[in-house]
């Protein structure tokens, strides 16, 4: 199959991911943080059940270790949002697209089937993310960074897991 | 919002646009990685690595950073690796970078996003439960590579550096 059709514009991984190399020493120089983003997901969850049901949310130990309210990172991975918007409305590469087309290939184009996985995996995703005390961001960037044995071990394990779950679902699939 | 929140807001716009320019925050090239198809997200990755690991153990040196990280736990990091591998698969997007891809109009990573905030909260329901069960085995405490090996950190960051671009060099031979 092929992957790389018709990408003009797009920049070499290695400068981009060199330059976000940059700004991440740039940030932990300016204010400290190192790039995370599982955690926000907590504080965003916490906010959405104290406007439903704000005694549950108080009960719950977790909550009081990760407030639940806005901070540095939640700004961050909203920032991502905006960031990528940006680029992409200004390099026409913009794509409003629901289902991807590897997995259109494979799965076909139906958007509810890939609607309910991608919602599955979202749920496992986090929880593994939150167990392993990070995600690709905290653990694969931040921590590898600092040669923190953590780091290293989780992202191989990101990566084992992932290798075995794309094995699972793609297997006899089109390559 | 404070000022903190608005640096955190400006960060995640640099890191963001630098992600959609490289391609990297879609499930086609996330999947592709896991496949063996195309490994621009581990060139990505890898390269803001070995950049910000000379960087932040530079200015460590000078006392002008301070390192945090998480401890090694075993159990937390190997099963919650696993596990967040596994989702990851399926979803084919990452907690940090699905913003990104909704950014650029990917819009099935809104199931994504719903989906990581009723993981949270299961995460937050049953932590009791894994408090007293899963959590803490294993712990081992805040070790680097270098302590572990017992060697200066640099010789750890050279060769390691050297490791990746050698990875880089072999990617290319490949057409990877």
């Amino acid at each position: 199959m092929e992957l790389n059709r018709k990408d003009e514009g797009a920049w070499s991984p290695y400068v981009a991911g060199g330059l976000s190399g940059l700004v991440i020493i740039v940030s932990v120089l300016w204010t400290g943080k190192f790039f995370g983003a599982s955690t926000s997901f907590v504080r965003s969850v916490g906010m959405l059940g104290k406007s439903f049901d704000p005694e549950r949310v108080a009960q719950l130990e977790y909550f009081i270790r990760y407030l639940p309210k806005f901070d540095w990172q939640l700004l961050f991975v909203v920032g991502i949002f905006v960031g990528s918007l940006l680029a992409a409305l200004t390099s026409d590469s913009f794509k409003w697209q629901g289902v991807p087309d590897m997995w259109a290939e494979r799965f076909g184009t139906n958007p509810a089937l890939r609607g309910i996985v991608a919602f599955i995996g979202g749920i496992v995703a986090m929880y593994g993310a939150r167990l392993a005390g990070g995600c690709p961001s905290g653990h694969g960037l931040s921590g590898i960074i600092q040669l923190a044995a953590s780091g290293l071990i989780a992202m191989v394990f990101f990566f084992v897991g992932g290798i075995i779950m794309t094995r699972l679902i793609y297997h006899g699939g089109n390559r | 919002m404070n000022a903190e929140m608005i640096y955190g807001l400006i960060t995640g716009m640099f890191f963001g646009f630098l992600l959609q320019k490289a391609r990297v925050v879609r499930y086609d090239k996330q999947i592709a990685a896991l496949r063996f198809q195309d490994m621009t997200i581990i060139k990505f990755m890898m390269s803001a690595i070995i950049v910000g690991m000379v960087g932040i153990h530079f200015f460590e040196m000078f006392g002008l950073v301070s390192l945090l990280f998480k401890p090694v736990v075993l159990s937390e990091n190997i099963g919650g690796g696993i596990l967040f591998g596994l989702g990851w698969g399926l979803l084919g997007y990452c907690p940090g970078t699905q913003g990104g891809a909704l950014g650029e109009g990917r819009w099935d990573s809104l199931w994504g996003i719903l989906g990581m905030i009723v993981g949270a909260g299961l995460y937050a329901e049953t932590y009791p439960f894994l408090v007293e069960n899963v959590l803490g085995w294993e712990n081992l405490g805040y070790l680097t590579l270098p302590q572990l090996i017992g060697v200066n950190r640099w010789l750890v960051i050279i060769v390691f550096v050297t490791g990746i671009l050698a990875m880089f060099r072999w990617f290319e031979k490949k057409g990877l």
